[in-house]
């Protein structure tokens, strides 16, 4: 099992190579950098802007910026932040939890809620569960993530049973460690929902497939001949050999997640690496957007590596093969 | 065979349904300047966040409800009492041009200055809603259909090509689909947006967006491709057309190719949904269409002002209800297709 971890641990590195080249290219691409407002401000000695550019390598053709990039982040240094003047290091390690926690949560979501229903549906196709289901699956696919958001908020705001954005309240730091576990998940509550919707609908239609497909196997007749209950039948045997496929399918989910979670985050303003990285876009804040291209690629392997961890585990058949 | 298969896809509840509502939505963008009372860049700074206008039956004539402004600070307008203007059927209002061609001034239905129709009431600027959807419209919907173009005709060539070559070209492309899916797409498509965005005019955006979101979504349809090719090329009229010494191009696109075009259709139909939600994301995040065009994702983003919020102005979020509508359509149609074309997906020949 350690030599396929360490295997596929491998693939991350020509990955992050083409992401991180393709993204210095691009940026590049862009007119002007991050010291752009500074040179149109008048009152600036331009021999300090030519410092501030040589101390950054902006003087530099693009590519052996990239090679200069590469060789700091060898030592573990991805730069600094010119827009929040801290290492990028330390914002990413900031921001990172907060996505991390709310990719997390939205699965658990999709997973509680998709299971049971998804078997509920597929045990009696064309009844009313089934067809409640899949309408509503339907409705939660159609619905933007940034839409869902917004009537969130408005939600929020005309209600007032949730906070409108953040992820703890003001007087965080003086609550006792029980009331800041309950304002985090207070905050979390909505954006979780929000963004574990479409993955309720899609995981929901998948795993229906799925079970439907495994009902018609020899081994649930048999399962059935010798007279265990429905019940048995579909939470034991049915449901342990559809989940397979959904296994391995959790890194794609992943990076879904990643990608509505940079919308979710920006109307709810929840403190994570997608607001990160879109407010360094538009700052364009270098080396702020190839740390986070950086983590969110490897929190995708990751992810990757572990839902090929879990179908191994739950499947015998399957073996860290090639 | 395009005959039967719209004759099935119509046979379905499902299909009949979504058929209908899609030509409704395409129709009303394509006569958006018709069908609008106004253009999208009228203002009215005296009306701003109007509520949508009442319509009543008054004297025998189909009339809108007038209004008075009671608090400009919260926008709170009061119907007037038992007044009202009639719509005028086929009047003149402001010109436009009929598919950026003709020259006209018809509109299906206006009101007499001063009064005003905001049937989905008006923004921060005085504008009609109801006419910036269906303009906005023409935008979101168009998107969807060219990019869907661009990443099948993508994918086909691509996945064909990887599929019938094999060898370096079939690594070379797959390795290059696996990484194009396992990145968070978002993420790219903003590096992409920012890196190509002052290169062009305003008016070019629109193509920019659908280039950019064909080059990042033909991946999955060039992999089933280059799957239907690789077991279609096994085939006994394939072999027959290689032993008649028929030349590999020929084979690729005249046997080949179509022969993978019913699972295209249907896979063209359900990835329509996810250019207009891709083009939706970018416009909300002020990345995709400017002003003063509009588009519903655009529209959506100037609604997440806190000012909405608190003070109801519901109306401004109509522009989600509208991708919502065009969504499940395409969902519906796609799924109808399957069924009507293959519940399997079983190769045609078989």
């Amino acid at each position: 099992m350690i030599p396929f971890i360490l295997r596929r641990l491998t693939t991350l590195v020509p990955m992050l190579l083409a992401v991180t080249l393709l993204v210095f290219i691009l940026m590049s691409l862009a007119p002007g950098d991050f010291l752009t407002p500074v040179k149109a401000q008048r009152d600036i000695n331009p021999a300090l802007i030519a410092e501030l550019q040589k101390s950054f390598g902006l003087d530099r053709p693009w590519y052996q910026q990239y090679a200069l990039w590469l060789g700091n982040v060898l030592h573990l240094d991805f730069g600094y932040s010119w827009t929040y003047k801290v290492p990028v290091a330390q914002l990413i390690a900031q921001r990172a939890p907060a996505t991390i926690l709310l990719s997390i949560t939205s699965l658990l979501l999709a997973w509680t809620l998709a299971i049971p229903l998804a078997v509920l549906a597929a045990a009696r196709p064309g009844g009313w569960i089934d067809r409640l289901t899949s309408a509503a699956a339907y409705f939660a696919l159609a619905i933007p993530e940034f839409f869902l958001a917004l009537l969130a908020v408005w939600m929020a705001a005309r209600t007032g049973w949730f906070p409108i954005g953040g992820l703890t309240s003001l007087d965080h730091d003086f609550l006792s460690p029980a009331s800041q576990f309950l304002d985090i998940a207070h905050h979390l509550i909505l954006p979780t929902l929000v963004l574990g919707l479409g993955g309720v609908a899609g995981t929901l239609r998948v795993l229906r497939a799925n079970v439907l497909d495994v009902l018609q196997a020899e081994y649930i007749t048999a399962a059935r001949a010798k007279g265990l209950s429905e019940k048995v039948v579909l939470f034991r045997h049915v449901l342990r050999n559809a989940l397979n496929p959904l296994l391995s399918t959790i890194g794609y989910a992943f990076a879904g997640l990643l990608s509505g979670s940079l919308l979710v985050e920006n109307v709810m303003n929840y403190p994570g690496l997608g607001r990160l990285v879109y407010e360094a876009f538009i700052r364009e804040d270098q080396f702020v957007v190839l740390g986070s291209v950086v983590v969110a690629c490897s929190l995708l392997i990751v992810g990757n590596l572990l839902s090929d961890l879990a179908l191994a585990w739950s499947d015998p058949r399957v073996r860290y093969g090639r | 065979m395009a005959a039967d298969l719209l004759r099935s896809l119509l046979r379905r509840p499902a299909g009949m349904i979504s058929a209908c509502l899609l030509l409704l939505l395409y129709g009303a963008a394509l006569f958006a300047p018709f069908l609008s009372p106004t253009i999208p860049s009228a203002q009215d700074l005296s009306r701003t966040y109007h509520p949508p206008t009442a319509l009543v039956w008054q004297n025998g004539q189909l009339s809108v409800r007038l209004y008075r402004l009671v608090d400009p600070s919260t926008a709170t307008y009061e119907p007037l009492a038992d007044q009202a203007t009639p719509l005028h059927w086929f009047s003149h209002g402001p010109a436009y041009k009929f598919f950026w061609l003709i020259p006209s001034t018809r509109h299906l239905f206006t009101v007499s200055s001063p009064a005003t129709i905001y049937l989905l009431g008006s923004d921060a600027t005085g504008r009609d809603v109801f006419t910036r959807l269906l303009y906005g419209a023409g935008i979101s919907l168009s998107i969807g259909l060219i990019g869907v173009a661009l990443t099948s005709f993508l994918g086909l060539t691509i996945g064909g090509l990887a599929g019938y070559l094999g060898g370096w070209p079939d690594t070379l492309a797959m390795r290059l689909t696996e990484f194009l899916m396992a990145v968070p797409g978002l993420y790219l498509l903003l590096a992409l947006r920012a890196a190509l965005s002052s290169r062009f005019p305003s008016d070019a955006t629109f193509l920019l967006i659908v280039v950019i979101l064909s080059a990042l979504g033909w991946a999955g349809t060039a992999r089933v491709v280059r799957g239907l090719v690789l077991s279609l090329r096994e085939r006994p009229f394939i072999l027959a057309a290689n032993v008649i010494g028929q030349r590999p191009w020929t084979i690729l696109f005249r046997h080949l190719l179509p022969n993978t075009f019913s699972y295209l259709i249907v896979a063209a139909t359900l990835s329509v949904p996810g250019y207009i939600l891709g083009e939706a994301a970018l416009s909300f995040l002020g990345l995709g269409i400017q002003e003063p065009s509009s588009s519903w994702g655009l529209m959506l983003g100037q609604a997440q002002d806190i000012k909405i919020f608190m003070l109801n102005f519901w109306w401004l979020l109509t522009p989600g209800l509208a991708i919502i509508l065009t969504v499940i359509a395409f969902n519906l149609l796609g799924d109808a297709l399957r069924d009507a074309v293959d519940p399997r997906f079983r190769l045609p020949g078989k």
